[in-house]
């Protein structure tokens, strides 16, 4: 695990020189938030519609910043170097770390913007941040995984959001059903089959990423 | 220790580019891989290190307790081409700390400032890479690569951005590193064959 976190650490010290991944998925939040407020303007908009604005919101502005991290790596013809010191997994692991914090910073900044822009109210605030977490780590390793993939193509813009949709889709439509309930006064335990099919999902796709990143890191 | 090539098969698509190559070095001696321009020196230094599988064939390392776990090679090979960048927004330093980490290098700032010294380049550790001319990066891959006093140490073009100096103390390193290491040398130049104890010619005869 020595080696995971490593690799983590120079990714990380690589964004706080850079600021490439994190100013994309803040400018990214900030102005989706702005012109879906605008577009809005003044109707009232239920919770069930305001709960899938705001992971439609998370998804598009993640997919802006997720694919960096190996995008970065291909571009800068860092990646050989990187497969010499480190077996598949631990680069993985390592990248899928920092995607997950980049992840848990945009949330930090979207969560109180779009409560206050679209005055979103939280009737259960524990229920909607647990969601959030959990449902973070299987966009996080989802995202990590395709941006893998796409990071040898030349298109790899475009194709990292359309590939890496079907993959997150389940999480985007537990978490929206989720959040529904977040914003009644329901307990926890109410969306307990949300919780946990977004907790089975992130298991399976980060075990799956794992065991076939080999073939994707090293083709 | 003991680097084997079997019968090394490369195409891509239908492009044959390596054809049944076959060798074996021991510590203590050397290959210098030559060929003209696209002839596949670059690819069989990839496949033999690692980076890049054969269509056919197998690459074996083998120490005193037999055949290496692919998993483990990176503890065992040194690699510097023209392909192989480090993290430019980085220090020297930093790029240096982590390589030397993830090899699990002891004493490793003791050693950092030892080759940094003898590669030409001490006292411009805190400048990132990307300040660096493309022969002080040059010379920055041979201190990485070096980090780790590999058993089998690849070179792809080893003259490649240097100048006389630093060609003159690549050569005292690679000499030593073929007195009781490996050493590979990827080559179109005649004067690196002077390295060579076998030669491999790759591409049309």
């Amino acid at each position: 695990m020595k080696q995971t976190w490593l690799i983590f650490v120079k990714d990380i010290q690589q964004e706080f020189k850079t600021r490439y991944a994190i100013n994309a998925i803040l400018l990214f939040a900030v102005v989706t938030l702005s012109a879906v407020s605008f577009a809005i303007g003044t109707f009232t908009a239920g919770n069930q519609v305001l709960s899938a604005l705001f992971w439609v919101i998370l998804f598009f502005s993640s997919m802006s910043g997720l694919s960096h991290i190996f995008i970065r790596e291909e571009e800068s013809q860092t990646a050989d170097t990187l497969k010499l010191v480190a077996s598949p997994m631990h680069i993985y692991l390592g990248k899928f770390l920092f995607n997950l914090i980049l992840l848990f910073a945009l949330e930090i900044i979207l969560v109180p913007l779009f409560i206050a822009v679209m005055n979103f109210k939280l009737g259960n605030f524990p229920l909607f941040l647990l969601t959030l977490f959990i449902g973070s780590f299987g966009m996080a390793g989802g995202g990590t995984m395709v941006a893998a993939i796409i990071s040898k193509a030349s298109s790899k813009g475009a194709l990292f959001t359309v590939l890496a949709f079907p993959i997150i889709l389940p999480v985007m439509i537990t978490g929206i059903s989720a959040t529904k309930k977040a914003t009644e006064t329901t307990p926890i335990a109410s969306a307990q089959n949300e919780l946990q099919a977004l907790f089975a999902f992130g298991v399976i796709i980060i075990t799956a990423s794992i065991l076939l990143f080999d073939y994707v890191w090293n083709e | 220790m003991k680097l084997i090539a079997e019968q090394i098969v490369k195409r891509f698509g239908t492009h044959l580019i390596l054809r049944n190559i076959n060798f074996e070095v021991r510590s203590g001696s050397s290959l210098v891989i030559t060929g003209a321009n696209g002839s596949g020196k670059t690819t069989l230094v990839k496949i033999l290190s690692n980076l890049i599988a054969p269509t056919r064939g197998r690459v074996i390392y083998q120490n005193e307790k037999g055949s290496i776990p692919r998993d483990h090679m990176y503890r065992f090979i040194g690699l510097v081409g023209p392909y192989l960048q480090l993290y430019q927004e980085l220090t020297a330093q930093e790029n240096l700390v982590f390589f030397a980490r993830m090899r699990e290098v002891s004493d490793y700032e003791n050693r950092i400032a030892f080759l940094m010294e003898r590669l030409g380049l001490k006292g411009r550790e805190k400048d990132p890479v990307k300040a660096y001319s493309s022969g002080m990066q040059q010379r920055l891959k041979y201190v990485c690569a070096l980090l780790h006093e590999p058993e089998i140490l690849f070179i792809d073009e080893p003259r490649s951005n240097l100048d006389q100096q630093g060609v003159d103390t690549v050569y005292e390193i690679l000499s030593e590193q073929k007195k009781d290491k490996i050493l590979v040398v990827a080559t179109n130049d005649r004067e690196d064959l002077r390295l060579a104890d076998q030669i491999i010619k790759v591409g049309k005869e």
